[in-house]
């Protein structure tokens, strides 16, 4: 709370539209060129397979959100490890890491309903209790609890540290849904790309369609991720102005008690 | 196309869902900037 007394004497005036900065907006734009790009290679030029056909177009949404969510919990539990093991502790990565989960929650629950569309229509069946499909969606229930977390009550720093051992062990989740389909029978299909020889069997358009959204998905990840952590810094000066400002105003309500009972 | 109902709808969800969280994260950044001084913004 010492950093917020002098954050009080500022009475600044605020001119600012929201989070956005130029770099923000350069990213954004970029953004929806690389989405409009994503659009046009995986619903047009992209062929279609010849065992999936037409279905195969899902894989250009499908995997790169999965991925982007992997690196979103991987940033997570770099901002966990850097806030519980730097001498600083900088609320800084505090905010990095719980606004990457959230981010990368986004992503998982979309790779779940696209995987599920994509899973009727090669399967049969939405849903199977799969390898792959149970943990990934165990990784969707685990980030959701440490998002609860995050919301308890507390200081700033206690939301920091139980939430940082959360994002440190949540993490150790992704390599077991990565390999669940080499580690268990399952329905779904091995890794195309990130498998464990270097040898990718993919048609070549198909292959660039899938970097493109890849690289459309990224995008968007550093732009959400911009935007959050900015109103996630906002959020707390906000609340620990609230809590200064009560503060003051209980002890302004106790002063003139405390002199009346000495007048007494 | 083939099962171009699933195919559209994945995508459509996927840019809907995005776009809503895009939408949301700028528009409370808008409400809270109003309310914290310009010096507090490390982005400025």
């Amino acid at each position: 709370m010492t950093t917020t007394d002098s954050k009080l004497e500022t009475t600044g005036v605020s001119t600012s539209a929201g989070t956005g900065s130029r770099g923000s907006r350069i990213l954004g734009i970029t953004t929806i060129i690389a989405m409009g790009w994503l659009v046009a290679f995986g619903l047009g030029f992209s062929p279609e397979d010849r065992d999936q056909r037409e279905a195969v177009r899902l894989l250009y949404v499908h995997v790169p959100t999965i991925w982007i969510a992997y690196l979103a919990f991987v940033v997570t539990a770099i901002g966990s490890a850097m806030y519980l093991f730097t001498k600083k502790k900088s609320l800084g990565w505090d905010r990095l890491a719980g606004a990457s989960a959230e981010i990368g929650t986004i992503f998982v629950a979309v790779t779940l309903v696209v995987g599920a569309l994509w899973g009727r229509l090669t399967w049969g069946v939405f849903w199977q209790w799969d390898a792959r499909l149970t943990t990934t969606a165990l990784l969707f229930v685990t980030y959701i609890g440490y998002l609860a977390v995050r919301q308890l009550g507390g200081t700033h720093e206690q939301r920091a540290r139980r939430s940082a051992v959360i994002g440190l062990l949540a993490v150790l989740e992704i390599p077991l849904v990565h390999w669940s389909v080499r580690l268990w029978r399952s329905l779904h299909q091995e890794a195309t790309v990130l498998g464990t020889d270097a040898d990718v069997n993919m048609d070549g358009l198909m292959l660039f369609s899938l970097f493109v959204g890849v690289v459309a998905f990224t995008l968007l990840y550093v732009w959400l991720l911009m935007h959050r952590t900015r109103g996630m810094a906002m959020e707390d000066y906000l609340d620990d102005r609230g809590l200064d400002e009560a503060l003051e105003a209980r002890r302004a309500e106790g002063e003139p008690v405390a002199r009346g009972d000495g007048a007494n | 196309m083939e099962d171009a109902g699933f195919i559209f709808g994945s995508y459509l969800l996927t840019f809907a869902a995005v776009g809503l969280v895009a939408w949301r994260y700028v528009r409370s950044g808008r409400r809270l900037a109003r309310r914290v001084p310009d010096e507090e913004k490390y982005w400025l």
